[in-house]
């Protein structure tokens, strides 16, 4: 148990409502940049899950999952953020409908 | 000694590489000793296995040499060994022998041509496919041979291409050849189907326990590629064209060795024949005896020398077919290796006489030549009695004993045999009565040939250096010496397997260990078989005499003796033109529909199909990511229903 004698079950409450936010998120912006800060809440709503039920569970392996997913987390923002900057430079204020140019 | 067999096939490999890399730099003659060095130690090679192969037991001699694995391919295997036994190493023997003395004639006959080194390499490369194809153990190395042989011909075929007959004649050897390499592809592919191998060791294992249909389909197929290569009706056309080609190509190649491939074959494979029906032996040697007397009618009425002896050579291969087919296995080794030394003789005299006459060819310009070349003249009729089966010249000796089992076999075989036998002795007096003797008609040989277009001078392009009014003599040291040694050896060559006695008969007792009990016995006793080698005898007499009545004193006219009909081969070149423009050519054009239109069509249709999918889902990218989103995230929460429901289940 946590402090203040919180139950994991808040604690993946919050993780679910952080994945929630971060997926309508994803689905309702327009904005790169924004709908990039969406899956790094999505992710870290996934970290949460995995240390809550790590300490829930007595199982260090949670912690160490949580460790993979950041560094996945860090090289995709090495990525992403490359990717907005180059889109921003090419088409400035472009929304993510904007780019179309892959239609099948 | 057994094990280092390799070497018989590795050094005119040796040679043609070296030859690839520095022929031209070699230069004459040098590159013509190097070919013939090559020849040389293969023919060495081969010695030291045979005398190997004789210290053994009779029962011991077969051995597989395997080299490396040629194509590991789940259970369709096939290593490049090489098979001694007393039947491919006889084969060996004569071919890098044989082989050897036509390289230091080619030296001889080749001065001056500028494609002097080329020539050697194709000679070399061609020695090296012959021995892979009598020493592979399986039919798949022998099929490489098979075609290495058939590309060597053709390219020395076409030797002078720039002329346009010489060309033409190439393409038609090789495309001739085609036909029967079909036969052969399709028996290997039954082979391997039928039986889960593609060597002969494990064919002969399981033969006798082999169906009879099997057998007989393998046996036909085969026999369609040996009439392709050894010249046999209906596909004999391209050899008598072949004879453009330089003279020791028609001596080394469609003569002596390459147009023996195809007997060879077959009596390699004699369990097969053994247990395959009756009539597929008994189409074998009809076919032979057919083409026997086919060719030896049509030899009759030739003009061109060289012309002769094609025709000659593909009634000769007729008789090898015959005994295969009566299953007198070493009477057809034994016509083999005669055939070889008289009819190599035969065409390197008639490339002497070739060379002395400027590159006429046709025999109505010859005549009493015997005095200007008495050595080409001398060994040439020592050729010509052995093919007319003069004892005790080794024609006699093989031919007859191809008549005796003939004989055992049908009667209607042998009466076809002796009358081949009349015509092949009528025809062979004819050629040396119309060059070596009579008067000499030199003088009017240009006027012949310019106003006949049947006497090909195609033999043309080596620069002889002589001029064209100089008289007739005899070549150089390098183009006699071989004809000497290889008269010498047409002379005894019968004596390898006398009929008189059982321990006489040395070749059948070599050559028992390769055939399995499947040699026929002749059932007629000594009194019927004396019968008929005073028969044959008579008949060779009456044919020699004939000749010499018509040709020699001219008693009676040629004219009734050289039908217009023979000359052209009994029009078979007509038919075949025919066919394959008419029916042939609707055939053919069928195939190639069903071709392009189901098998390219199914191919075709697979990538058609997976477009028009593709035509269909490409909708689905529409580009824009937030859907993507969506359909992921939708994805992603029907798998987790899915997991619950499965786990709830």
């Amino acid at each position: 148990m946590g402090p203040a004698g919180l139950s994991v079950g808040w604690y993946l409450a919050l993780a679910v409502a952080l994945f929630a936010v971060g997926g309508v998120g994803l689905l309702v912006r327009r904005n790169p940049l924004v709908m990039f800060m969406c899956v790094e809440l999505m992710l870290n709503a996934v970290n949460v899950a995995f240390v809550a039920l790590g300490a829930g569970l007595n199982d260090v392996g949670g912690q160490i999952a949580v460790f993979f997913v950041l560094v996945v987390a860090a090289t995709e923002v090495v990525i992403g953020l490359a990717l907005v900057v180059a889109i921003n430079r090419r088409r400035a204020g472009a929304t993510a409908d904007d780019l179309t140019t892959l239609k099948g | 000694m057994l094990d280092a067999a390799w070497l018989i096939c590795a050094f005119p490999l040796a040679g043609f590489v070296l030859l690839v890399l520095f022929g031209r730099r070699l230069g004459e003659p040098a590159a013509g000793w190097l070919a013939t060095a090559a020849m040389t130690g293969a023919f060495a090679a081969a010695a030291a296995v045979f005398f190997a192969l004789m210290s053994r037991d009779a029962a011991d001699r077969r051995f597989v040499v395997t080299l490396f694995e040629w194509i590991p391919a789940g259970d369709f295997a096939v290593d490049a060994g090489l098979l001694i036994d007393p039947l491919s190493v006889t084969m060996a023997l004569f071919v890098t022998g044989v082989g050897a003395l036509i390289h230091v004639y080619a030296i001889g006959y080749m001065h001056g041509d500028g494609d002097f080194a080329k020539f050697f390499t194709y000679l070399n490369l061609f020695a090296f496919s012959m021995l892979v194809l009598v020493l592979g153990d399986n039919l798949v190395l022998t099929f490489l041979g098979w075609e290495g042989v058939g590309a060597c011909s053709y390219l020395l075929i076409s030797f002078w291409f720039s002329d346009e007959a010489n060309a033409a004649a190439g393409k038609k050897a090789f495309i001739t050849n085609r036909v029967g390499d079909w036969g052969f592809m399709l028996a290997i592919f039954w082979c391997f189907a039928a039986l889960g191998s593609v060597r002969y060791l494990d064919l002969f294992g399981v033969a006798g326990s082999l169906s009879s249909t099997t057998a007989t389909v393998i046996v036909v197929l085969l026999f369609a590629a040996a009439a392709g290569k050894s010249a046999q009706l209906p596909l004999f056309i391209w050899l008598p064209d072949a004879m453009a080609g330089p003279t020791p190509v028609s001596a080394l190649i469609h003569a002596a060795t390459m147009v023996t491939a195809g007997v060879y074959l077959l009596v390699r494979v004699n369990p097969l024949i053994a247990a395959a029906d009756s009539w597929a032996p008994e189409l074998i040697a009809w076919a032979g005896a057919g083409t026997a007397l086919f060719a030896a009618a049509a030899a009759t009425a030739q003009n061109d020398i060289k012309k002769v002896l094609a025709y000659s050579t593909v009634s000769q291969l007729g008789y090898m077919m015959l005994a295969v087919g009566s299953g007198a296995y070493v009477a057809a080794v034994f016509h083999m290796v005669t055939h070889a030394f008289f009819k190599a003789l035969l065409f390197l005299g008639a490339g002497s006489v070739i060379h002395a006459l400027h590159h006429k060819q046709d025999m109505r310009g010859y005549g009493a030549l015997r005095a200007a070349m008495p050595i080409t003249a001398g060994t040439f009729i020592v050729g010509w009695l052995a093919i007319a089966g003069v004892p005790p010249f080794a024609g006699f000796w093989s031919k007859d004993e191809i008549l005796a089992h003939a004989w055992d076999h049908s009667v209607a075989l042998w009466l076809v045999g002796i009358v081949t036998a009349v015509l092949t002795a009528f025809y062979m007096s004819r050629l040396v009565f119309m060059t070596f003797f009579g008067q000499s008609r030199h003088a009017v040989a240009a006027g012949i040939a310019s106003g006949d277009g049947s006497a090909s001078d195609v033999d043309v392009g080596v620069g002889s250096g002589s001029e064209p009014h100089e008289p007739p003599h005899e070549p150089s040291a390098l183009m006699t010496a071989p004809l000497v040694v290889l008269a010498g050896a047409a002379a005894v060559a019968g004596f390898i397997n006398l009929p008189f006695s059982s321990e006489l008969h040395f070749l059948g007792d070599w050559l028992a260990p390769s055939l399995f009990g499947n040699e026929a016995h002749l059932a007629s006793g000594a009194a019927t078989q004396w019968l008929l080698a005073v028969v044959s005898l008579a008949g060779a007499a009456l044919g020699i005499a004939v000749a010499a009545a018509v040709y020699l004193r001219q008693r009676l006219p040629a004219r009734r003796f050289e039908r217009p009909a023979a000359a052209r081969a009994f029009y078979f070149d007509e038919l075949w033109t025919r066919f394959v423009g008419g029916p042939g050519r609707r055939g053919f054009e069928a195939v190639a529909a069903f071709d392009a239109g189901v098998i390219d069509g199914a191919v075709n249709g697979v990538g058609r199909s997976v477009r028009a999918a593709a035509v269909t889902l490409r909708r689905a990218q529409s580009g824009f990511v937030r859907s993507y989103a969506l359909l992921t995230a939708a994805g992603a929460v029907a798998l987790l229903v899915w997991f619950l429901i499965r786990a709830s289940v």
